[in-house]
Formats: C-alpha cells, sequence, structure tokens
C-alpha cells in the first residue's frame, strides 16, 4: 500500500511536476486540508480519489490559485511556488477543468477560449486571430470544437474540449481534470481517455479528481486517497484494486450493492403518454416519451445530463407545461395541473436540485417539513397554522430519518447537504405518497448518507409505491431499478432490465443508439 | 434577550451613524449640529402640543412602513406605496364627500374600505403584471405614482375643484370623520393612530400565523420551492403587493378622514417613501416598525423647528437616504458592531 | 377631419423631429448608463439620482463660476461619486442592489433639496444661470427639412449619439468590453481566468453615473438654464425600460430612447394644436402618456428580452 514511501532520501525535486507539501487549510467550521503531502511525477496520470467532502477539490483550488493555504508548500517543476490567484498558477502553467463548466453561455467557442488573454490590433480586441488560434490549438490535439458557436448552443461534450483547450491556449503542462465525466456516457468516457493519453504522450501532466473507482483503475498511474481532509493512501495503480481504493475512502469494508429482494409490482399508478415539453429556451426538450410506473416497482430513467430528464421530471410534477400528450394518474388525466393538485392526489417529489426547489433556507426546520401539506390537517385549522402540531411532527420526522442536528428550530439553510436531503426525503416519504418521483436523490452525499436514502427508497417499494428514479448514477440505476429506461435528447432509447443488459448496452443507449439497432446489430 | 439585541443592533447604528454624517452636512453649510438637533428633539416632545403633533405625524407612517415591510417579507419591493397612498385617500374622498345622511358607525368603515380597496388595486397592478410577465415592481410602481400625481392633479383642479388658492377637493361629510381622541391647542389626535396600531398587530398575526401568512413568506424566501410545494406563486405575490397597497390605501385614508378631511395635493407628501426606510429600520417587523415610524414621524415634526435656524427640512430625508443606505447594505454595520463586540 | 389633418401636419413640421431628438437625449444617456452597469452584473436604478444631481451640479457650478462647461464637467465628477457609492454598497458590500438605488435617489432629492436655501437662498427652483445654446452647423443647417431637425440643435445632441457609438465600440470591439460581458454573465468563469471581476464591475457603474449626469446636466443647463426640484421626472426608470427594450445593447437602447422620444413629441405637438381644445387642467392627463408607456412597455418586453445572467447578484468567492 506505501510503495511510495521508499527511497524517499533518493527523492529530487525534479523528478515531480508538482509537490503539495504539509498543506493545511481551514473553512468555518471545518478543517477541509490536514497537512496534505501529495506529489506528482512528470508525465503521469495522477488520481486524486475521495468521496463528497473529502477535501479534493479544496486541495485543487489551491493549486489552481483559487484560495491560499493557511500552511504548507507548493512546488511546481522543483520550484517553491505562491498564488495568489488563477493568473499565477496559469503562469506556472497549470490549467484546470472544473466540475462545473466555467464558460459564458452567451459568448462563442474562441471568444471563451481567449477570455483573459486576449489577442488585440490596436486598441480592438482581434476576434480572426483568436478564432485562427483556436483552430490550430483544435486540430493539433485532436479536440474538435466548433469556433464560431455559442457556448449555449453546443453539446455538453464540446463544452469539456474547450475547457481543455482553454488550459492549453495559456500553455498548460499540468492539467487538472475535475469529475470530468460525470456528464459523459460510457462511450464519451472512453473518448476522454483517449484524449488523456494524448496529452501524456505530448509531454502533459494530468491530474485526475474523481470518486468512479473503475475509471479511476482504467486511466491513472498512481493514486492518492483522501478522507475527511487527510491523505489515507497512495496507490500504484497496477498493484491495487478497486476494494483496496474503497476501504482507504471510507474506512471500512463497504457494501457496494445493496441487496435488493424481489418483489412484485401491482397495477399501474403512473402513466406518461407521448409526452412533449420545451426547454427554458424554447426549444424541444422532451420529444414523445411514453412509459408507465406500477406500485411497487422502481423505474429508472438513465442518461446523461441535459438530455431532457430535468424537463420531463418538472413536467410531471406540475413545475412545466407539456405541450402535448397526457399523464394519467391513478386513472386521472392531470396534465398541466398545478403542483397542489398532484399532491392531493399523492405524488411526492424529491427535487433534483434541493436548495432551488425542495428547500426553503430561511424556514426554519419545522416549517420546511410541513411545506406542501401546511394546510391541511393536521397541520392548519381553517386559516391558522397549528404550531404545536407542526412542531411535533418535525420532531418525529427528524428522529425517524436521522436528520442532525435534532433541532427543530435550524434554518434549512444551515444544516448539511446531507442532512439537508435526509429531511427533504423524510418529508416526501412521510406524506405517505402513492408515487414519488425520485431525481438525482444522493448527488453530493457521502456514502452512509448515500447508503440510507437507498434503503427508504427500496422500503418504499415494497410498500407498494411506485418509483420514479431519474439519476446520472449507472450504479444507481442499476442497483435499485426494476426496469430501466434509458433517455437521449428527450427520447426514450430503449427499456431493458437490469439482470437482463449491460453496462455497455445502456451505455450505447445513453449515446444515442436505439435497443433495437443495438440487438440488431449483434445478430 | 441577546437576539433581540442581535436583530436591533444593525437599525439601531445605521440610525446613529446616519445621524452623524447628518451633523456634519450641518456643520458644512456652516450651522451648529447640537443646536439643530436639540430644537430637533424639543420640536418633536418639548410639549404636550409637540408630543401630539409627532403621534399625529406617525400614525399614516405607521401603515407605510407596515405596507412597505409587509411587501419586503414577499419578495416585493413595493415603492409605490406614495402613488397607492393618494389614491386611496383620492378616492375615499370622492366617496365621502356625498354621505350626508349616512351614521358615521357606517360612514367611516365603508369610507376606509373603498380607500383600502383603491390601494390595493392600484397595487395589483404592478403584482400583476410581476407575476403575469415578471416586470420588475420597482419601475411599474414608480410608474404608477408619477400617473397618480398626474391624474389626482387633474381631479382637483378640474372636476372635483373647490374654492380658491390650493387645489383640493370637497370637505367629506363629518359623519365619515374620523373620532378625536385627544385635543391640544390647535393639534387634534384622531382615532387614525388606534387604527395602526391595530394594522400592526394585524399584519403580525397574519405573517406568522395563518397558512396565508406562510405562504407568501415562502414565495418571498424562494418562490421556486413554493410552487414546487403546491403554492401559487402568482397569486401571491398579487395578493401580497394588493394587501401592502390597502395599507397604503389606508395611510391616506387616515390622513383624509383623520387630519385634512379633504383631499389635497400634499395627502401623501413623501410618506409612502418614508414607508421604505421604517420598514427598512423595523426590519419588516410590526414592533419595530411602529418604533421606526415614531423616530420618522419625531424627525418631521422636529424639523419644523429646525428650519427656524436655517437647516432645512431636506436633512430628515438625508438620514433616511443613509439608513437605507447602511441597511441594505448591512454588512457595513456588522463589520463594526462585531470589531466592537471583539474590542469589548 | 380637421382635427386628423392636423394631427397628420405634426408629422411634416421638422419641429416634431427635434423635439423628438431632444426628448431622447436624456434617455440614450440614462439607458447607456443603464446598460454599462447592468452588463457587468449590476443592476443600477440610483440612474433617477445621479440624472437629478447631474442637474444640480452643472447648475451649482455655472452659477458659481460663470462657466457652463465647468458646471458640467464637475456635474460628471459628482456622477462619479454618487456612482462611486453605489458601487461600494453593491460590490464590496454585497448589498441589496435595488434598496441601495433607492437609497441613492433619495440622498440625491434631500442633498438637492438641502442645499438650494444655502446656496441660491430660494427653495423649489434657481433662476436662470447660463445655458448650453443650441450650435449651428452651417452647410447642414441650409439642407431643407433635415437642417431644421439637426441643423441647428444643441451639441448635447450629438454628444449623445457619440456617446451611443463609443459604448457600441467599447462593450463589442475591446477586449475590456468582452470581459465586461464575460462578468456579467458568469463572474465564476472570469475569476477562473484570472479576470478582475470587482474591478470592471466598479468600471461598469462608474461609466453609468458619468453617462447618467450628462443627462441631468442636458436637463439643467442643455435645455432651460436652471434647476428646478425633482426635476429628473422619472427619466431615470424610462432609461432603464429603454434599456430593457434595447435588450442590454447601447444601439437597441438608442433605438429605444429614440421611441419615446418619438412618443413625447407627438404629445408635446399634439397639446399646443389649435383645433384640439382642451382645459388646460386635462394637460395633467397628457403627462401620464410617458409613464403609462413606459409601464406597457416593460411588462411587453422583459420576458422576451433576457438580462445578464449575473445582473443584480454579488459576486463572491
Amino acid at each position: 500500500m506505501n510503495d511510495l514511501k521508499k527511497d524517499l532520501k533518493h527523492e529530487r525535486h525534479e523528478d515531480y511536476a508538482v509537490e503539495l507539501i504539509e498543506i493545511t487549510k481551514r473553512f468555518p467550521g471545518v478543517l477541509a486540508n490536514d497537512r496534505v503531502t501529495v506529489k506528482i511525477k512528470k508525465g503521469e496520470v495522477h488520481a486524486i480519489v475521495g468521496e463528497n467532502g473529502a477535501g479534493k477539490s479544496t486541495l485543487m483550488n489551491q493549486l489552481y490559485g483559487l484560495y491560499q493555504p493557511d500552511s504548507g508548500e507548493i512546488r511546481i517543476f522543483g520550484q517553491k511556488k505562491s498564488f495568489a490567484g488563477p493568473r499565477d498558477a496559469i503562469k506556472s502553467g497549470i490549467g484546470m477543468v472544473h466540475q462545473h463548466f466555467m464558460l459564458v453561455d452567451t459568448l462563442t467557442v474562441a471568444e471563451n477560449i481567449v477570455l483573459g488573454n486576449e489577442p488585440v490590433r490596436g486598441l480592438n480586441f482581434d476576434l480572426r486571430k483568436a478564432r485562427q488560434e483556436v483552430k490550430e490549438l483544435s486540430e493539433k490535439y485532436g479536440l474538435y470544437v466548433d469556433v464560431d458557436a455559442k457556448i449555449e448552443d453546443i453539446p455538453v461534450g464540446m463544452q469539456q474540449r474547450v475547457e481543455i483547450i482553454k488550459t492549453l491556449y495559456r500553455g498548460a503542462n499540468i492539467i487538472i481534470l475535475d469529475e470530468p465525466t460525470a456528464v459523459l456516457t460510457p462511450q464519451e468516457v472512453e473518448e476522454l481517455f483517449v484524449i488523456m493519453r494524448n496529452l501524456q504522450n505530448s509531454g502533459k501532466t494530468i491530474l485526475f479528481i474523481s470518486h468512479k473507482l473503475n475509471e479511476v483503475m482504467e486511466i491513472s498511474d498512481r493514486i492518492t486517497v483522501m478522507r475527511g481532509g487527510k491523505v489515507t493512501g497512495e496507490l500504484i495503480t497496477k498493484n491495487t484494486s478497486e476494494r483496496e481504493i474503497a476501504r482507504a475512502m471510507v474506512g471500512r469494508d463497504v457494501v457496494l450493492k445493496l441487496d435488493k429482494a424481489p418483489h412484485k409490482p401491482k397495477d399501474v399508478v403512473f402513466e406518461v403518454k407521448d409526452l412533449w415539453a420545451k426547454d427554458n429556451r424554447h426549444l424541444d426538450a422532451v420529444q414523445g416519451v411514453s412509459f408507465q410506473v406500477r406500485r411497487g416497482e422502481v423505474v429508472g430513467i438513465a442518461g446523461v445530463a441535459g438530455n431532457g430528464q430535468t424537463e420531463l421530471v418538472e413536467a410531471i410534477t406540475g413545475l412545466r407545461k407539456v405541450e402535448k400528450g397526457e399523464i394519467i394518474f391513478d386513472g386521472v388525466n392531470v396534465t398541466n395541473k398545478h403542483p397542489r393538485l398532484l399532491r392531493e392526489m399523492g405524488m411526492t417529489h424529491i427535487a433534483e436540485d434541493r436548495l432551488k426547489h425542495a428547500l426553503i433556507k430561511p424556514f426554519p426546520a419545522y416549517y420546511n417539513a410541513v411545506l406542501g401539506r401546511h394546510y391541511k390537517r393536521p397541520f392548519a385549522n381553517g386559516a391558522f397554522l397549528n404550531h404545536r402540531e407542526i412542531k411535533r411532527y418535525t420532531t418525529e420526522l427528524m428522529e425517524e430519518f436521522d436528520v442532525r442536528p435534532r433541532i427543530i428550530e435550524h434554518l434549512g439553510g444551515n444544516f448539511s447537504g446531507g442532512n439537508q436531503q435526509k429531511l427533504v426525503v423524510g418529508r416526501e416519504i412521510k406524506a405517505g405518497p402513492k408515487f414519488m418521483v425520485v431525481a438525482q436523490p444522493t448527488r453530493g452525499l457521502d456514502v452512509g448518507a448515500i447508503e440510507f436514502i437507498h434503503r427508504q427508497i427500496l422500503r418504499m417499494r415494497e410498500h407498494d409505491v411506485g418509483i420514479l428514479l431519474i439519476s446520472m448514477e449507472l450504479e444507481e440505476i442499476f442497483s435499485l431499478s426494476d426496469r430501466i429506461l434509458v433517455m437521449y435528447e428527450g427520447q426514450i432509447m430503449g427499456e431493458v432490465r437490469p439482470e437482463e443488459t449491460t453496462i455497455e448496452e445502456v451505455g450505447l443507449m445513453m449515446a444515442g443508439k436505439r435497443l433495437e439497432e443495438i440487438r440488431g446489430d449483434k445478430k | 434577550m441577546k437576539k433581540i439585541i442581535e436583530s436591533i443592533a444593525v437599525p439601531v447604528v445605521a440610525v446613529l451613524i446616519a445621524l452623524l454624517i447628518s451633523a456634519l452636512i450641518i456643520l458644512a453649510i456652516g450651522k451648529n449640529p447640537v443646536e439643530a438637533y436639540g430644537k430637533l428633539i424639543n420640536g418633536a416632545f418639548g410639549s404636550q402640543q409637540a408630543i401630539i403633533d409627532t403621534l399625529i405625524k406617525t400614525t399614516p407612517l405607521i401603515l407605510t412602513g407596515l405596507a412597505v415591510g409587509f411587501g419586503f417579507r414577499a419578495g416585493v419591493f413595493n415603492i409605490g406605496a406614495e402613488g397607492q397612498m393618494a389614491t386611496g385617500a383620492l378616492t375615499a374622498a370622492i366617496f365621502a364627500s356625498n354621505f350626508g345622511g349616512l351614521p358615521p358607525a357606517i360612514a367611516i368603515p365603508l369610507t376606509m374600505l373603498m380607500g383600502m380597496l383603491a390601494g390595493a388595486g392600484w397595487a395589483a397592478i404592478a403584482g400583476f403584471l410581476k407575476a403575469k410577465t415578471g416586470a420588475h415592481e420597482v419601475v411599474t410602481t414608480i410608474m404608477l405614482n408619477w400617473t397618480t400625481t398626474y391624474i389626482a392633479s387633474f381631479v382637483i383642479t378640474g372636476p372635483l375643484a373647490t374654492g380658491f388658492g390650493t387645489p383640493k377637493s370637497p370637505e367629506i361629510s363629518a359623519s365619515a370623520q374620523l373620532p378625536i381622541l385627544m385635543r391640544v391647542g390647535a393639534m387634534e389626535l384622531s382615532a387614525g393612530i388606534i387604527i395602526s396600531v391595530v394594522a400592526a398587530i394585524f399584519m403580525y398575526v397574519f405573517l406568522n400565523k395563518t397558512t396565508i401568512g406562510y405562504e407568501i413568506k415562502a414565495v418571498g424566501f424562494n418562490p421556486y420551492a413554493a410552487e414546487y410545494g403546491g403554492i401559487s406563486v402568482a397569486k401571491n405575490i398579487v395578493l401580497a403587493m394588493a394587501i401592502s397597497g390597502a395599507l397604503a390605501g389606508l395611510a391616506g385614508v387616515t390622513e383624509l378622514m383623520g387630519v385634512h378631511h379633504r383631499f389635497l395635493g400634499e395627502l401623501s407628501g413623501g410618506k409612502g417613501f418614508d414607508g421604505i426606510s421604517i420598514a427598512l429600520i423595523g426590519q419588516n417587523n410590526p414592533i419595530g416598525i411602529i418604533f421606526a415610524a415614531l423616530l420618522i414621524g419625531a424627525l418631521r415634526t422636529g424639523s419644523n423647528e429646525m428650519q427656524f435656524m436655517g437647516v432645512s427640512k431636506y436633512i430628515v430625508i438625508i438620514v433616511q437616504a443613509i439608513v437605507i443606505f447602511l441597511v441594505a447594505a448591512d454588512r457595513i454595520v456588522k463589520v463594526i458592531y462585531a470589531r466592537k463586540k471583539v474590542k469589548a | 377631419m380637421r382635427v386628423l389633418e392636423a394631427i397628420l401636419s405634426i408629422f411634416i413640421n421638422p419641429q416634431f423631429y427635434k423635439i423628438a431628438l431632444t426628448v431622447a437625449t436624456p434617455l440614450m444617456f440614462a439607458s447607456l448608463g443603464g446598460v454599462f452597469s447592468e452588463i457587468t452584473g449590476v443592476v443600477n436604478i440610483a440612474l433617477e439620482g445621479i440624472i437629478l444631481m447631474g442637474a444640480f451640479t452643472s447648475v451649482v457650478f455655472t452659477y458659481l463660476t460663470g462657466n457652463v462647461w465647468i458646471g458640467i464637467l464637475m456635474a460628471i465628477v459628482s456622477g462619479i461619486i454618487l456612482a462611486l457609492l453605489h458601487a461600494w454598497g453593491s460590490i464590496k458590500w454585497a448589498g441589496n442592489q435595488v434598496v441601495l438605488g433607492t437609497a441613492i435617489i433619495l440622498l440625491s432629492q434631500g442633498l438637492t433639496g438641502f442645499l438650494m436655501e444655502p446656496i441660491f437662498g430660494q427653495p423649489g427652483q434657481t433662476d436662470f444661470v447660463g445655458k448650453v445654446d443650441e450650435m449651428t452647423i452651417p452647410g447642414l443647417v441650409d439642407i431643407p427639412f433635415i437642417g431644421q431637425v439637426i441643423g441647428e440643435i444643441s451639441p448635447f445632441v450629438y454628444i449623445a449619439f457619440a456617446c451611443v457609438i463609443f459604448g457600441w465600440w467599447l462593450i463589442y470591439k475591446t477586449k475590456l468590453g468582452l470581459r465586461m460581458r464575460s462578468v456579467g454573465e458568469n463572474p465564476e468563469a472570469a475569476d477562473t481566468l484570472g479576470v478582475n471581476v470587482y474591478a470592471i464591475r466598479y468600471f461598469g457603474v462608474i461609466m453609468s453615473g458619468v453617462f447618467a449626469s450628462l443627462a441631468g446636466a442636458y436637463l439643467s443647463v442643455g435645455e432651460i438654464g436652471q434647476f428646478k426640484e425633482l426635476m429628473s421626472g422619472g427619466r431615470g426608470f424610462i432609461g432603464l425600460a429603454a434599456m430593457i427594450i434595447g435588450k442590454w445593447n447601447p444601439i437597441g437602447a438608442m433605438f429605444a430612447s429614440l421611441f419615446f422620444g418619438v412618443f413625447g413629441a407627438f404629445s408635446n405637438q399634439l397639446q399646443s394644436l389649435q383645433e384640439i381644445t382642451v382645459a388646460s387642467n386635462v394637460k395633467s392627463l397628457f403627462d401620464t402618456i410617458p409613464f403609462i408607456l413606459t409601464i406597457v412597455v416593460v411588462a411587453g418586453f422583459v420576458g422576451k428580452s433576457r438580462p445578464p445572467a449575473a445582473d443584480g447578484v454579488p459576486y463572491e468567492k
């Protein structure tokens, strides 16, 4: 496990592209990095692995100059460096592709790439030169982009390539990729790996931040594992295993997959027929989607972000207009009905973006706990709220769903992400729904919270609740769903059972191939 | 207790800083600020008559403060309280000029209702536009303010013109006038002050104890989550603006029925805008608003006396502007407060 | 029939077009100011107050020095100071930009009212102190019809158009403009590339102060040569409406301002027609037209034009 630690005396600083030595960084209330030491060799692909909240992003942000370490040393190619801001890091040859793309939607590809280092001609911005330079880089490294397209019009895969060219334009030799595969199909991930190998062959050093162990195993040379702000493992990829990495990540043996008991679904509780909906830019986002959900079954919708899942969920839950098609809930046509009616009929919704939709930050927990049923008995008598009953209910809910701290007056915004989600999940489950829409339920949560929420979903399934699960984590879809639908560009590419399909097949659907085509090709 | 102190720290410090800066401005024009503030306090509280005058001035300010504060709780910035107040007063004046025979028990509530409905309707226009089109309520309500100014001007110089001198409407019938509570010299304190306080209590109960209050607050904090929770955002925005406008309209009505007994150009006289600083000083809380209204009322009354030594009444507006600035950028005050805490 | 003829005759009168330009001029300045501020992400409601202060300051210094151009220069200084105040509260302290803007408007109203007596010895309005005369452009003024519109007109009109062109060039053709637009759309992205978000926002707000103060200076020393209380008359808000219709683009805002100018000129000419006789107090009703128009236009356009994504949102690392 500690192969690296031998021969310390024979190390030379020049062997390493990056040395982070005893980095410590504190934020109010949390020690994000606790004397972290990571050394990255020139020309290697080095993975930094850990759960959400382990401190990986904070560490990388200091390497990129967005934060300054409270103590510790940074050396780049042997030279001690101190970065007051990203400009300094960029000057030292460091480039970063953030998890959430840092792109200006209304500007073009070329403009985004040169922003901050614009070529000029007299007093004017030299757009022609910018386009030319971007085209050259694009060709040199095999990263295809449309230089004149606006960011808001190009697909996610191209946006990522734009981000990579941004770093190359500034002469990056060390490229940090922060969770780059979250938005890619399995095939696009392979393409990214090819790009990474190309960059490596050109002499670049790559840092790959991820929590996806299979990818880390495939592409990296060495791995640093972090947990709770500390380094808990330094591994050589070809000598280790996913199990070993997981143990260093979590500190105990992890159950990578929950047991799903077989359960017989009952009648259809929810149906969608040829549904069409537009996105915020008035383009068709949902294009003729149809499916059914039965009581007691989990139907999972897989797909990469941006293929219409968000709009589908909003259309189903009454938050977005349905242009064409029907939604039938419990036998009743509920197309374009207000969320209040849907809730009255027994639908609940665990929202994808909890801070935007599911939680009101300045409200105390006890107000958040009854959102959606606040006007009904027993929480209200006619026009007046029944505070005593609301508080009692909240105490019960927080106990049942392990929301901490157990203070009902605690403001919604002050809970940690995991506890906020538990509060929301608790609220939506305790309402006793017939049908639940569950969107990205475990995004940004640690393993403990993920396990808890998955158990709750399976429990609902056993109680004959119909569940529609939308997730971008294939593992989550596979482990929870009875049937899997794959969505691509607003349409369903196919429906399969998890036990009758493969990741490869689902990946192909996520990339736009219909099931019939895939299975037809095989013959 | 600590919580209460923390919540009033910002507005209190803001007021003190504003008074300090204003003192410097007074100094800059060659006058003695200590003398000026002395006259201010004397003018506001120096005699029984002064105190009554202050209370008379405070009455509509409580209501406009409640109007703006209520709006803020719902996430809307009702800068149109000025126009809604005038609209309410004008409508009530037209209504109440023709009541010779009705007993006060009917005439008074009916007139109040008309004024409140008019203010509510005027504000609801902006609310409706915001809900339907997203039009920013600051722009629309200010435009409505100006519209009211000109329409009112038209009415009292034309169809309703009465007598000579300042344009004004006819006097409203005696049965529609509010009873007088206290009389000291020339100052008459009407029952309007009671109406104001009752309105404050109503706002407190409404916002904290009712389901509609819950919904309005939810919409104000996070309209997306409110909608997700089954609350109608559009309906609540319009409702919030309407209630806010009704309170502003009520301010106009109490001025009409309790003080002037007819509509004239200066009836609203900046009181709607005062409501903004009052709501901010009072931190959108009914009790805070009552105190804040008293403060601004005292400043307005006292500034009359200050004028005699050549310090313009406009200093009160300057004080309010500085307070609004500091409360809006309250981190300035919080930083000062935190530094004092660390020292202590 | 005579009424219809009379109304149509308005449009063949060069005075109509000239008035349209002069009504539009302060709006062009104001809306351009709005664009500069909001395109970097700072909402600036304070324009109304800066206009008022600009009008006042230019009169004060014209009165004190006898030179109207010094008055205008000092107006710009006052605009920069008020804008800096707004920028300071909005950027450094991340305050609520709409409320801060309101505070600045009130401050401006308070200060201008307060200083009337000490400086001019009378409240309400000043006497005539001096103005910028219309300039005659030789050659241009002799062209039939067009000469009567733009051949003899306040230089402010030309300055306004020049500012619009300058603004358009700066925002769309220079690297500073590229950075301004990025900061208003996605300040975090710009920050990661080393662009100084705060400095760019200060620049945008200060420029809005410069332009808004010119609007005010025009209203006082450019048109009537005196200051009257509250003479900004809502133009700061109408300017914001023009900015929205113009989709936060200097040229678009210019056209929108001209649109308002045409309406204002029409209302003005209508009132002076002999064929239409109305009581003098009905004039008040005519005065509501620009405000109702603004409401209609803002309500109609807001959904359709999209402000910069980070507009009004303080940037915090």
